[in-house]
């Protein structure tokens, strides 16, 4: 479904090696890495110190980034690709797999997006876990975090890529189960890294198969070499990153981890599960645009996948009462946006990464406004026990506010023009795709105004002793600072089709066409979101403290995450089970079985043989003289013979 | 004559003691089959002797005779010994060695 | 029809007597016996093929030593010690006898023929050495010696061990007659001698018994070998009518 439309004269981006400021591009990965190791072993000698130091290291990257960013800006265009390599990790015969970063305009954007809003969620952090007795242990597990994740989209060829990509893995893991004492915690935990583990095979065996046919790992040898592989390669190619994508990014089929994800710290789902790991997996498939262009089929896949889990995740998030699982759906769904635009191909690349940036800043804002709320309710996370939170939390309520007008797409706001522009390459390749990612929009208005309504105005169904107040400066900055990117990100990136332009060199562009004016897309956007806004603000003018048992089909089936988990239990989770189970019967009854049954036939023969053991001599004679004669006689007939 | 009924008459001798050693439960009537077979075996040697004409048959029987006669010796006082401390001299009562 | 046949055969015959006699003999006396008439046999036939020397040493030594060494064992033992035929383990009668029969069989059948032809004898190597015993003496002495000195070395090993085994070594103090003495009036027993047989009786005998004052019979008067064998003569129920009224004072 590519649409062909004229192709963007795009410049093609020559390799740099690393010289001046670039060549320090490692400390990004190295120095969050050291502070994690030093928290790790001395943390609890650094005491009250110790979040600083995490703090510390995160603005020392945020620094490096933006001199990264602005030594890259003072290049020409053809200039903007330095690898900067470190060394040789290693070699067989003509297989070299270097490690080696590359700096573009891909990876760069990252950097930026993982470094700034990973130091003010650090920030943030540091209030939100000062109650907490680990707190040494959650930053160097957030340090190492934001090291892995750096090495995720720094790395130049799959290879390393997979080993930033595991590593954020566990990072999820170690930090949504934290707080290991919480068996559901501990559960939660390992539910996501048994499902990313899933995705990891899909990246795993796309390495082999690169590794196969075309001996080498690095992104510049497969965009180079991909034109010329067998047809299937591309295909399998694609079908392979694309689980890759899903285990990461929750989208379906492996989506079931987000939502329980949500144990973790509020901080640890700002950052990894809606702002930075979760997008890994639109990196991956952005990274690997040149393999899906070659493929049809690979990019309708992930062109499905994506509108499913854009749908299900808005479903699922309508129907959830947990704040923070409201957050994961939402968050599940507008990755579905970013997947949908980057399986358009050229005409949404661009768009993806776009919303991608202003998702960033908005979640994470919002993620942290819940935070600040659940600290202000001693960790309640219900929201029909919220209400009319507006009047003792403004400053939470007006960020949170910018995060939820930017999420709807309301202009000016961050959303607007990242959303509407995923949903214009929608429409410019579909009428179908595009009245789906329209359908999303007007979901979105919904399941956020519904959060936004239950949380911050109506009754207060709080308990009277909660004394609900507003969260300290430490924790508000970085929510106004996170603010302030939700409402002027779009219009900074957009203006001047500044985002295009950087990106174009890595992604190439086409310009959408439409078979309708653009203003009559916009009409219609707002007009959907508004209505599912309407109707959300007037079913839920007035809210009940218990959750209502009597709801419809739709609902109960959205409660029960739309039965994915009742699935995988039944079609995966119980013929496993019942596999080990035979094969440990087998082991007890059958192999023990063989084994006693060899012990219980010696001692069966060793008890009817000692009979033979009379203690008479003359038996003994007797045993003699038999043998002696069956042997002589045998003796006598070869003789014989 | 022929050296063939000897030896016939030697394997027949030689089956009747170790009949015996099977059959008879007194230690000192085992013991004299054994003794019998012995003979036995000599009556072989002897036979042998005279059918190559060497003397080293009857050489080999004299020997057997008396190594047969230290052997007595011996297992008697065992018997003996036995005797003493089972009052029996039946071959059932040394059967401590069984299962 | 040579006289060597003759003896053979006749000597053959006895041979198999007396090894089927010691079989199934139920007194071991008498299957020492048996044996020793085998024995005799053999000695015989050795003789007849040449070997004079060996069927001497067959009587003196074999028959003469060893046989009677195993009756003298069989006396310390006991002869009256009788063997129960009935088999204690089952099915060994049965094996015993077909592996025996079989073992003949296969003697004979595979072994009999395997000196065929007439035998080449002993005449030319006695002559040889002037005679049976300087023949023997002239190969032991000479060839065999080694072997002859091993076996002395075993005939002084077989002495010894005999001593050794027969040793008993005194487990208590040596009883004195005073010891013996005392314990024979401790016991409670009669300490007296025993009654000799056929006190008040008419008869003197070993094998009759005293009669005690009421006309019972005194079992410790006769030995007890003989009431083991059942020799004892039966009283004469006159004279213990007699002897009663003796004791009553009445007047034969």
């Amino acid at each position: 479904m590519i649409v062909s439309a004229e192709l963007v004269a795009s410049e093609a981006l020559v390799p740099q090696a690393a010289t001046g400021i670039f060549e320090f591009s490692w400390l990004l990965v190295v120095l969050p890495l050291l502070s994690a190791l030093v928290l790790i072993l001395f943390g609890s000698q650094l005491g009250r110190f110790a979040p600083w130091l995490g703090v510390a290291s995160m603005g020392v990257i945020t620094v490096i980034g933006l001199l990264l960013f602005f030594a890259m800006i003072s290049l020409p265009v053809s200039d903007r690709l330095i690898i900067d390599s470190i060394y040789e990790w290693f070699a067989v015969g003509d297989f070299v797999v270097p490690v080696a970063l590359q700096l573009d305009p891909l990876s760069m954007s990252f950097v930026l997006l993982v470094t700034i809003v990973g130091a003010l969620i650090h920030v943030y952090s540091v209030s939100y876990m000062s109650h907490d007795p680990n707190q040494s242990r959650f930053f160097a597990y957030m340090n190492f975090f934001v090291a892995a994740m750096l090495l995720l989209v720094l790395a130049d060829n799959y290879l390393l890529l997979y080993v930033g990509w595991e590593g954020v893995g566990l990072a999820s893991y170690l930090l949504i189960g934290f707080w290991q004492y919480k068996p559901s915690a501990a559960a939660a935990a390992k539910k996501a890294f048994i499902v990313n583990r899933v995705g990891d095979l899909g990246l795993a065996l796309s390495v082999m198969v690169m590794v196969f046919v075309f001996g080498g790992v690095t992104f510049e040898l497969i965009d180079t070499e991909i034109g010329s592989a067998p047809s299937w390669v591309p295909l399998v190619l694609g079908l392979l990153l694309l689980l890759a994508a899903c285990g990461k990014s929750a989208q379906f089929p492996l989506q079931s981890w987000l939502l329980d994800a949500m144990e973790g710290p509020t901080p640890v789902s700002a950052l990894i599960h809606a702002a930075t790991m979760v997008t890994a997996g639109v990196y991956l498939v952005v990274r690997s645009a040149d393999i899906y262009e070659l493929s049809n089929f690979a990019s309708n896949a992930v062109l499905v996948v994506a509108l499913i889990s854009l749908l299900m995740g808005a479903v699922i998030g309508a129907a959830k009462d947990d704040i923070k699982k409201v957050l994961a759906g939402s968050t599940m769904s507008q990755i579905g946006y970013m997947m949908v635009a980057a399986a358009l191909g050229p005409i949404g690349l661009v768009f993806a990464i776009f919303h991608l940036i202003t998702h960033g800043f908005f979640k994470s804002n919002m993620f942290l406004g819940a935070g600040s709320v659940m600290h202000a309710l001693h960790d309640e996370v219900n929201m029909r026990r919220y209400g009319a939170l507006r009047k003792v939390m403004l400053l939470t309520f007006l960020t949170f506010g910018a995060g939820y007008l930017a999420i709807l797409g309301v202009p000016p706001f961050a959303g607007f023009f990242s959303k509407d522009s995923i949903v214009e390459a929608a429409f410019s390749e579909s009428l179908f795709v595009g009245a789906l990612t329209t359908l999303g929009a007007g979901l979105t208005g919904y399941y956020m105004t519904r959060l936004f309504v239950m949380t911050f105005f109506g009754k207060p169904r709080w308990p009277k002793d909660s004394h609900p107040h507003e969260s300290g400066p430490l924790m508000t900055v970085p929510m106004i600072l996170l603010a302030l990117g939700s409402v002027f990100a779009g219009v900074v990136l957009y203006s001047g089709k500044r985002f295009e332009q950087w990106l174009e060199p890595v992604t190439g562009f086409i310009e959408p066409v439409l078979p309708f004016p653009k203003l009559w897309l916009e009409v219609m956007l707002i007009s959907v979101v508004f209505l599912g806004a309407a109707i959300a603000v007037w079913q839920y003018r007035s809210v009940s403290a218990t959750t209502p048992e009597k709801v419809s089909v739709l609902t109960k089936a959205a409660r029960a995450d739309l039965y994915g988990d009742k699935f995988n239990e039944s079609v995966l989770m119980r013929p496993g089970w019942s596999l080990s189970e035979s094969l440990a019967r087998f082991d007890t009854h059958g192999v023990d079985g063989v084994v006693n049954a060899v012990g219980a036939t010696a001692k069966f023969t060793s008890w009817r043989l000692r009979r033979l053991q009379t203690g008479y001599i003359r038996s003994y004679a007797m045993f003699v003289a038999v043998s002696m004669v069956v042997l002589m006689g045998i003796l006598v007939l070869v003789l014989q013979a | 004559m022929s050296a063939d009924a000897y030896l016939t008459l030697a394997g027949v001798l030689f089956s009747i003691g170790l009949a015996g050693v099977m059959l008879r439960r007194n230690s000192i009537v085992a013991f004299m089959s054994i003794e019998l077979m012995l003979n036995a075996a000599n009556l072989v040697f002897v036979t042998a002797a005279r059918y190559w004409g060497v003397i080293d048959g009857q050489i080999a029987a004299f020997i057997v005779m008396v190594v047969a006669a230290a052997e007595v010796v011996i297992g008697l006082a065992i018997i003996v010994t036995i005797y003493r401390t089972r009052n029996s001299a039946s071959d059932d009562a040394p059967n401590l060695l069984r299962w | 029809m040579s006289a060597e046949v003759v003896l053979f055969w006749i000597m053959a015959t006895t041979a198999t007597a007396g090894g089927f006699g010691m079989l199934i003999s139920k007194k071991s006396v008498h299957s020492a016996l048996w044996l020793a008439l085998t024995m005799i046999s053999l000695a015989l036939l050795y003789v007849a093929q040449g070997a004079a020397f060996l069927g001497v040493v067959q009587v003196v030594v074999y028959t003469g030593a060893v046989m009677m060494l195993f009756l003298f064992v069989l006396m310390i033992i006991g002869v009256d010690s009788a063997e129960v035929l009935v088999e204690t383990l089952q099915g060994q009668r049965v094996l015993a006898i077909l592996a025996a029969v079989g073992f003949a069989a296969l003697l004979i059948g595979g072994f009999a023929r395997s000196m065929p032809g007439e035998p080449i004898g002993l005449a030319q190597v006695d002559a040889a050495s002037g005679g049976n015993v300087r023949a023997i003496a002239f190969s032991l002495f000479s060839d065999y010696v080694m072997i002859f000195e091993l076996t002395a070395a075993l005939l002084i090993t077989a002495t010894i061990g005999a001593l050794v085994l027969a040793y008993r070594e005194r487990l208590g103090e040596h009883r004195t007659q005073r010891d013996l003495s005392r314990d024979r009036f401790r016991s409670g027993e009669d300490p007296g001698p025993l009654p000799a047989p056929g006190t008040y009786a008419r008869h003197n005998a070993v094998d009759t018994p005293a009669l005690l004052p009421d006309g019972s019979l005194a079992t410790n008067s006769v030995p007890s070998p003989m009431i083991a064998r059942g020799t004892v003569r039966p009283i004469d129920v006159a004279a213990a009518e007699e002897v009663r009224q003796i004791a009553e004072g009445k007047d034969l």
